[in-house]
């Protein structure tokens, strides 16, 4: 089986984890599912860079390494839930049950964000992270066809009691891969994607708690799907950890390059 | 509830009555049922774990005469389940079935409401429970993220049987992959003891395959917008209800079933065909209605049926919509054991030739056959062609046109093992019927065929004849003489093991 190999290899040549790659993203005025104020205006994205990939255990356990206050037996409790890397055999290994190229999961937004600063590098914003999983192959936005929208519904319905796939799906238009079919993800604003709906109307403040409240969110059939990630994001608090959920990051654009 | 009304009502039967104030209550209650509000105090008495049930079983009755706190745990559980034949769906389940677990309080009980999210899973979840007073039935303080576990406590005010669901964005999704259940809040003095009490709930599915299209399916968000369903089921499968897994219930008992419609989009007209009920609480209201034949169900609603069996056999619980039962899979079985009872139905008791203008054209071929028989010239090829128009009046009503059958219910004679193991066995059941346990292309059914004794020798030596020269059987001929000499012999006891 040459995923176990590979994670085989990784554990025991440590450290020797090649440099993340990040791409450029040039932004632009965008229809988030979310929109800027009540009239459902686009949204403005700056230009920026975003890691080609998800982190992978192999990364993060470099991570934990240099950085051991962020080992599962070191953390504070107020930064990562109980269930923080408890998928990983130990606090310094990684295992069948974790293998390297997989995308790492069951980590904090704090632990989250402080990989990022150790690349210099934050996590994306939602916009951000939205605008970039807009894209295929081929098109910027490609939210309105079947087969984009195909590919995000058929995670949904596939068991989760099956090992992650390993990071390195195909690439959108951007070079940026596995934003869907893959894990959920953490942005830099997760938990103020509800109190920007609160704040844009008067109507009732869970609209997205609710029977009948989250379709008004709904403006088009494509929404639906993408709106399941936020509400998921929503569900969470700062230190929770799922079975599911990852991270990358992002980082500002180059202006030297 | 009408506040003003029931606060007007409680002062009324208050002044009338004026018993001890501690008893007032149920009193009031047990007077103006559906009226007063079932706030009875504080939860006395240690807490109550409250026993959940899968369906199709409903939990004891509380038999309890006082509001007790009472805790409730349930787990929302993402699983790859059955939803017919060689078909799965990744269903959303409470309690790891669909609909989910039963839940059985009685009014004026405080319930305390532990919702846990399992690990594994991908999504949030919350619970709406329509038994609830309070914003968002409980979905406001239970959106629950993968790995957590929501408590909140509410006050059962209302009596009756109520739809929970699950209301996290999407809703039609969450709801569409199997997300809701009843909760059965009992009025203080219960309700009438019956003999059976079951638990089926209504849902419709949408599937991106077909109709039975093997494998895994996808939920298809278009067919759930534009209210196609693929399937439209009773408790979550094709066959959830059928064969061994049939609704049990013997002769001269009171059976209630707890009927709920999980939606998303569809309304049913549940009917139990064969049956009369003699009491429907309509949308689960407390106001009882009698002598109904099929009543209305709304989507996100549940009612209480009640109805007294009284001959034996197999009652088929239906969607009346009647293309979702027999297309869809909205079927299933109520099985009654027992002794017949020929005062209150006789079966079949004369069956005479009634043609008038069907002669001409739709059953020309056996006025041909009858002819040509009489003649002493009837070919094999007249017997086909007249015994397929018999077929479709007397045997495709279950085996189907096409001799497929229905799955878990009718067996197929297409290709059947069946006829291929002993054609000449099936003289014997048409003429005798075929009750219990029988095994066709590898599958066991379990239900009744009635002798089919009304046909004459000719018209069951075309229709056999049509059969074992169609759909794959190994075909041959039945001769009028040879179905003459089964006819007179005595019926063959049912097979062993019966």
């Amino acid at each position: 089986m040459p995923m176990r190999v590979l994670a085989l290899a990784a554990v025991l040549g440590t450290g020797a984890v090649p440099a993340a790659e990040y791409v450029p993203l040039a932004g632009g005025t965008f229809a988030s599912v979310l929109p800027a104020d009540a009239n459902a205006a686009d949204v403005a994205v700056a230009p920026f860079r975003l890691r080609s990939q998800p982190v992978t255990n192999a990364e993060f356990l470099a991570f934990v390494t240099t950085h051991p206050q962020w080992r599962r037996d070191r953390i504070a409790r107020v930064f990562a839930q109980a269930s923080y890397l408890q998928h990983w055999p130990s606090a310094t290994q990684l295992g069948t049950s974790a293998l390297a190229p997989q995308p790492v999961t069951q980590v904090s937004w704090f632990a989250a964000q402080a990989f990022c600063a150790s690349e210099q590098a934050r996590l994306p914003t939602w916009n951000e992270w939205e605008f970039a999983a807009a894209a295929d192959g081929t098109h910027v936005d490609a939210r309105s066809d079947p087969v984009w929208r195909e590919q995000i519904l058929s995670w949904y319905a596939r068991p989760s009691d099956q090992p992650l796939a390993a990071v390195g799906g195909a690439a959108n238009l951007y070079g940026v891969r596995d934003l869907h079919g893959l894990v959920w993800e953490w942005v830099d604003d997760f938990n103020a994607l509800l109190v920007a709906a609160d704040s844009r109307d008067q109507n009732d403040p869970d609209r997205l708690k609710f029977c009948g409240a989250g379709a008004l969110n709904l403006r088009d059939r494509e929404n639906y799907a993408v709106l399941m990630r936020v509400a998921l994001l929503s569900s969470l608090q700062a230190s929770d950890t799922t079975l599911n959920l990852g991270f990358r990051c992002a980082k500002p654009a180059d202006l030297n390059p | 509830m009408n506040m003003r009304l029931s606060v007007l009502m409680a002062t009324v039967l208050l002044a009338a009555i004026q018993p001890a104030a501690a008893a007032a209550d149920t009193l009031a209650a047990a007077a103006n049922p559906g009226y007063v509000h079932g706030d009875f105090g504080p939860p006395r008495g240690d807490p109550i774990h409250a026993v959940l049930t899968s369906p199709p079983n409903v939990p004891a009755p509380t038999f309890r005469n006082y509001p007790a706190k009472v805790i409730v745990e349930l787990e929302v559980i993402e699983k790859e389940l059955p939803i017919s034949e060689g078909v799965t769906y990744m269903f959303w389940t409470f309690g790891g079935t669909v609909p989910g677990s039963f839940i059985r309080v009685r009014q004026g009980d405080t319930v305390e409401f532990h919702l846990k999210n399992n690990p594994n899973n991908k999504m949030p979840h919350n619970i709406d429970l329509h038994g609830v007073t309070g914003p968002g039935g409980g979905a406001a303080s239970s959106f629950t993220a993968p790995g957590h576990e929501s408590q909140f406590t509410f006050k059962a005010l209302n009596q009756g049987i109520y739809v929970y669901h699950c209301a996290t964005a999407p809703v039609g999704m969450h709801v569409a992959n199997g997300m809701y259940g009843l909760i059965l809040i009992e009025p203080p003095e219960g309700l009438p003891s019956v003999d059976r009490e079951y638990y089926v709930m209504q849902g419709d599915f949408y599937t991106t395959g077909k109709y039975r299209e093997k494998g895994l399916q996808p939920f298809d968000m278009e067919k759930a917008i534009d209210e196609k369903p693929t399937y439209v089921l009773f408790n979550g499968a094709e066959g959830a209800l059928t064969g061994d897994k049939a609704l049990a219930a013997k002769t001269n008992q009171t059976v209630r079933l707890f009927i709920g419609n999980g939606g998303p989009n569809l309304v049913s007209s549940f009917h139990v065909i064969g049956e009369i009920f003699d009491r429907v609480q309509q949308e689960g209201g407390t106001h009882v209605q009698e002598n109904v034949q099929t009543t209305l169900i709304p989507a996100g609603g549940a009612s209480i049926v009640e109805f007294h069996t009284e001959i034996p056999g197999s009652y088929v619980l239906v969607d009346h919509s009647i293309f979702r039962a027999f297309n869809k899979g909205a079927l299933a079985i109520l099985k009654v054991d027992g002794e017949p009872n020929k005062a209150i139905y006789s079966g079949k008791e004369v069956d005479s030739v009634y043609l008038a203008e069907r002669a001409g054209a739709n059953l020309a071929a056996v006025t041909q056959a009858t002819k040509a028989a009489a003649a002493g010239k009837l070919t094999k090829d007249e017997q086909i062609k007249a015994g397929q128009q018999l077929f479709a009046g007397t045997c495709s009503v279950c085996h189907q046109a096409n001799g497929e059958g229905l799955a878990n219910v009718f067996p197929p004679l297409a290709k059947s093992s069946l006829i291929a193991e002993d054609p000449k066995r099936t003289i014997q059941i048409l003429l005798h019927g075929l009750t219990g346990k029988v095994s066709v292309n590898g599958k066991d059914y379990n239900s009744v065929m009635p002798p089919m004794s009304q046909l004459n020798d000719d018209e069951v030596a075309n229709i056999l004849t049509f059969v074992l020269n169609s759909w794959g059987n190994p075909g041959g001929r039945v001769e009028a003489d040879e179905v003459a000499k089964v006819r007179a012999a005595p019926a063959v006891a049912p097979a062993a093991g019966h």
